[in-house]
């Protein structure tokens, strides 16, 4: 039997050797994880920020069906895209299923009721003088708003990094929706459940421990930008 | 709001356009994927086309619906009544043999149901039936499950009961949990040849015109899909067909092991005198 230092062996050569293929399906990973990061963050924190912010009918059931998706499994929300963009499906003239689109949508999905409710959360905890106060100010809503966004970074942050956490790590949509093409949709997840069912158990873990390694540097990197910040405020 | 989503993503990737005509999308089954054939294959046929072709490994059942719902361009596959149920759907074009190899029964080393003994398939399914012994079924509507499920009815038994385990998992994976529960399961003997040196298990019978396994491949219809790549799927066809193609399947080895025949006699004709 492989053991758990042979797959630690494994990884480093891996990452260190400068294994084409492995650089190409982290850079799969990572693009495709960031794309859905950028589009999805800048809605979601709009729509947490009205959520916290307005009263309106339905505000609460909102709150809550955005909670409740949090628990939906990857693999439905890749299962209900591939419906829809199948070619039989609405937007089967999109002809996006097994492209990296397919699988950023997928992302999106996954990574928005994550932003929404923790950041919701993060803006509900802000106490609603400081709007006030940063309206009195003189402060127009965009300029009021960035500015309670900077109040409240460490939960938005966290969200962030909950949210990231999640897509990068998630197998299920993204082998429904880019269908482990080499070169083009294999990411690591889905590289990782490839050679396990090969029985290339060390090759799977090796994988593993290069996704821990590279979010690991990226969320430390994150961190340490942010309380340099802070500190030098 | 989700138009726009989708319009934004779409831009955002606009960096990277699919070269439509370029593409190839090939649906097949993980016993051509994992054993490497495709491999050693697909960039010659890349290099001889110019085309790129995309993989895309699931079981027989689902390719086949990939190929039916028009998501793919091709579809390489083994389940030869399925696939003729395909053709004559009107989804899938028509049918070329390219290459057979056959499947093993596997199981534990010292045989509780004494299968290694057995006159022929149906016999040593009878004897896993009848010894209670546990079994593994892919359970997933591959082309090995299919071909699994036709063996024990002509063996006249509705595998049924604790012993007859559904794992609804790909090739790989079920000679992994047949290995860890010492249980018999059928293989296709490619996937079988690629993970032997992993597991506890034997080869414990084989053999017989019952256990052949035929690949067939069929370009999507471009009557019903008149946007699939079907120049690319054709190209495809013609190559791994051809004198070219059918040396590669020949020449394809695991672990010294021939895993594949090439079966597409009517090329030989037709590239006689270009091959």
């Amino acid at each position: 039997m492989q053991s758990l230092g042979e797959a630690i062996a494994n990884a480093l050569g891996l990452l260190l050797g400068g294994d084409p293929e492995l650089w190409e399906i982290v850079a799969i990973s990572f693009r495709v994880s960031v794309t859905a990061m950028l589009v999805a963050t800048p809605f979601a924190l709009l729509v947490a920020f009205a959520l916290a912010h307005f009263t309106f009918p339905g505000r609460k059931l909102l709150v809550t069906l955005f909670s409740s998706l949090l628990s939906v499994p990857a693999v439905v929300v890749g299962l209900t895209f591939y419906l829809l963009l199948s070619r039989q499906g609405p937007l089967g003239d999109w002809k996006l299923l097994f492209t990296q689109s397919a699988m950023v949508i997928g992302q999106i999905a996954l990574a928005f009721p994550i932003l929404v409710a923790m950041s919701h959360s993060a803006f509900h905890a802000l106490d609603r003088r400081a709007w006030e106060t940063a309206r009195t100010l003189g402060a127009g809503p965009l300029r009021a708003t960035l500015t309670l966004m900077r109040e409240i970074r460490f939960g938005l942050f966290a969200a962030l990094f909950a949210a990231f956490g999640r897509i990068i790590a998630e197998v299920g949509a993204s082998m429904m929706l880019g269908g482990n093409i080499l070169h083009y949709t294999r990411n690591i997840p889905t590289a990782i459940a490839l050679e396990t069912s090969k029985g290339e158990f060390a090759q799977g873990i090796a994988l593993g421990i290069v996704l821990l390694s590279l979010t690991f540097s990226v969320t430390a990197l994150l961190q340490h930008l942010q309380q340099r910040r802070m500190i030098g405020r | 709001m989700i138009r726009m989503l989708f319009a934004l993503v779409l831009s955002a990737l606009a960096a990277a356009p699919r070269a439509e005509n370029a593409v190839v999308r090939l649906a097949t089954t993980t016993s051509t994927d994992n054993s490497g054939l495709l491999r050693a294959l697909l960039p010659r046929f890349e290099r001889a086309s110019g085309y790129r072709v995309q993989v895309i490994a699931v079981g027989t059942g689902k390719a086949l619906r990939m190929g039916a719902a028009g998501d793919v361009d091709v579809v390489l596959v083994h389940a030869r009544a399925a696939e003729e149920a395909f053709v004559a759907s009107g989804a899938g074009e028509r049918r070329y043999p390219v290459m057979h190899n056959d499947f093993v029964l596997v199981g534990p080393r010292d045989d509780p149901a004494g299968v290694r003994a057995a006159g022929d398939i149906g016999e040593a399914l009878r004897r896993i039936a009848a010894t209670r012994a546990p079994f593994v079924s892919r359970g997933d509507d591959s082309g090995t499950h299919k071909k699994e499920r036709v063996l024990w009815r002509r063996a006249g038994i509705t595998p049924r009961g604790r012993w007859y385990r559904e794992a609804g998992q790909g090739m790989g994976r079920v000679l992994q949990i047949a290995g860890e529960l010492g249980a018999y399961t059928l293989s296709d003997r490619g996937t079988w040849l690629a993970m032997r040196d992993k597991l506890p298990s034997a080869l414990l019978f084989s053999g017989g015109a019952a256990l052949r396994n035929p690949y067939g491949i069929i370009p999507v219809s471009a009557k019903r899909y008149p946007d699939v790549n079907h120049a690319g799927a054709m190209a495809l066809v013609e190559w791994l067909t051809s004198p070219a193609g059918q040396q590669a399947i020949d020449a394809f080895r695991v672990a010294g092991e021939r895993l594949f025949i090439p079966d597409a006699t009517r090329t030989t004709a037709r590239h006689a005198v270009a091959g």
